[in-house]
């Protein structure tokens, strides 16, 4: 809302935090930290913090949800009440937090091979540790490798990161103060060797040339993403091994 | 908890036969696929509410008010007036939808039109101050779905258009000694400044096939969709992606590009709707 109140970017192309426009945060992946839980990651993207913890197959309760033809996918997005900058943010469930559990859903729903599991849940949650910027994008990719980390059989990963515009340049994985002076912040999702997008948003404005560049800038880094998944899921199962 | 929905079992059994049609270029009720059914607009229908509209979009019903209340700005935008969207499924537009607060689906489809409206500053919240700093308009904008037929999101942005363009800012006096605002609804101040028009145009993807405005039928059997606001200067102000569905990058440009004519299409039909109202 505020345009160009702040310079976000430097007359030598660099941003706040030092980073070129196509350059990613420090991004950090770690499989298997709950005990308890059949899957579960912690995965940061820079100061962005975020658990996700997966439970299932397992039965459904209450009984009447259960589907005959599939599991069903159940979703909790969550943002803890100390992760924001500022106020503490109350615990009860914000409208957004309501939409991002949809959201979230929606974007792991088409990656899960459901029908192979029928009248169960799959229960993924999705807690927000340390918020700055991205936290949906860090959701995803940290429930993905926390599905795989359970067992479940899916079609590919799924990675997701936003690509943002700052004073006309297209970035991507915005930061706190980047996300909230941007001219548009653009989640995607991706199964990347699939090449299939599960989740898409847009808040803000981009013509449509920026949308394209927009997409092609994402799926880069994407795909650098997906590779730290895959390098992380190997880590855990060769130390099973020794 | 988000959950999974259950996918009711009419449209299951009629799938083979709604996609036969939909390869033939057609909706289930003969349109052609990139077509929009009839859009009737009703002004006034709430006479207490400063705007009221009930949009007609095939046999989709959607009832928009919006009601104008002096309030207090937020501190980082002190002369700015505010925007509250809401929207809820009420009971009687559906056999499935429920008594009780908004779920997701109703939460979502407030937030894409909040969303719409405000990054591409289609409303102009920066002429509703009254006293800089202190009090400024409050813009309540409530979408209530009454029947379901399909095409909700793009029935609602529609809707809250057509009842913001048509909207008047009621007849005040700033008594200067004691600050207080005195309104006189009878009477009218001037329109509700809008900067430009919005739309969103909604595409649904049924088999492999994309197709815009999907009667309820038909929106039961497609997998997923992709919803573009566009503004009147052909500029994309807000995108979602809705259900399990996947987009293959080819897809979303194609999907984007249809977004963008249909958008053009419907700004001008909806400005040609509203002329001339009050």
């Amino acid at each position: 809302m505020k345009l160009n109140k702040i310079k976000l970017i430097a007359e030598d192309g660099r941003r706040i935090d030092g980073r070129l426009p196509e350059e990613l945060r420090p991004i950090k992946i770690d499989i298997g930290i709950l005990k308890n839980a059949d899957g579960s990651a912690i995965v940061e993207y820079g100061a962005t913090k975020v658990l996700a913890a997966v439970y299932g197959p397992r039965e459904v309760v209450p009984r009447h949800e259960e589907l005959a033809d599939r599991a069903i996918i159940r979703c909790r997005y969550r943002m803890l009440s100390f992760s924001t900058q500022g106020e503490r943010k109350s615990p009860a469930p914000s409208r957004r937090e309501i939409e991002l559990s949809k959201v979230i859903r929606e974007a792991l729903e088409p990656a899960i091979l459901s029908n192979q599991y029928p009248r169960t849940a799959i229960d993924i949650f999705v807690e927000v540790i340390n918020a700055d910027g991205g936290t949906r994008t860090a959701g995803i990719t940290a429930a993905a490798v926390a599905l795989a980390d359970a067992g479940i059989p899916m079609l590919d990963l799924v990675v997701a990161v936003a690509v943002g515009k700052l004073n006309g340049v297209l970035v991507v994985d915005l930061n706190g103060l980047e996300d909230m002076n941007s001219e548009a912040d653009m989640p995607i999702a991706i199964m990347p060797s699939l090449g299939k997008i599960t989740m898409l948003q847009l808040n803000g404005v981009l013509t449509p040339e920026d949308f394209r560049k927009a997409l092609l800038l994402a799926i880069n880094s994407i795909n650098k993403i997906y590779e730290l998944q895959k390098e992380a899921l190997r880590r855990k199962y060769l130390t099973v091994e020794e | 908890m988000s959950s999974t929905p259950e996918t009711f079992l009419i449209p299951k059994i009629k799938y083979s036969a709604i996609l036969n049609v939909i390869s033939k270029g057609f909706h289930v009720d003969r349109r052609a696929i990139m077509e929009y059914r009839q859009i009737n607009i009703t002004y006034n229908v709430a006479p207490n509410a400063d705007s009221s509209v009930l949009l007609r979009l095939g046999n989709t019903q959607i009832l928009a008010g919006i009601k104008l209340e002096i309030g207090q700005p937020f501190p980082d935008s002190p002369d700015e007036g505010i925007l509250i969207v809401n929207a809820e499924y009420i009971p009687a537009a559906s056999p499935v939808y429920e008594p009780g607060p908004p779920d997701e689906n109703a939460i979502e489809l407030a937030r894409i039109i909040d969303r719409s409206l405000r990054e591409s500053k289609a409303i102009a919240l920066d002429k509703l101050s009254i006293v800089s700093g202190k009090k400024v308009w409050s813009l309540w904008l409530d979408i209530y779905v009454l029947d379901y037929d399909g095409n909700l999101i793009d029935a609602s942005m529609l809707a809250s258009m057509a009842a913001l363009a048509t909207t008047y800012i009621p007849y005040y006096e700033v008594d200067q000694t004691t600050g207080i605002v005195k309104v006189d609804r009878s009477r009218k101040s001037m329109p509700l400044p809008i900067n430009r028009y919005v739309v969103t145009v909604t595409i649904s993807k049924i088999g492999d096939y994309m197709v815009v405005d999907p009667i309820g039928e038909e929106e039961a059997v497609a997998s997923g969709s992709i919803t573009f606001s566009i503004s009147e200067d052909n500029c994309i102000v807000g995108i979602q992606k809705r259900g399990m569905g996947v987009f293959s990058i080819d897809e979303i440009e194609k999907v984007m590009e249809i977004a963008l004519n249909k958008g053009k299409e419907i700004i001008e039909l909806l400005k040609k709707l509203t002329m001339n109202i009050k």
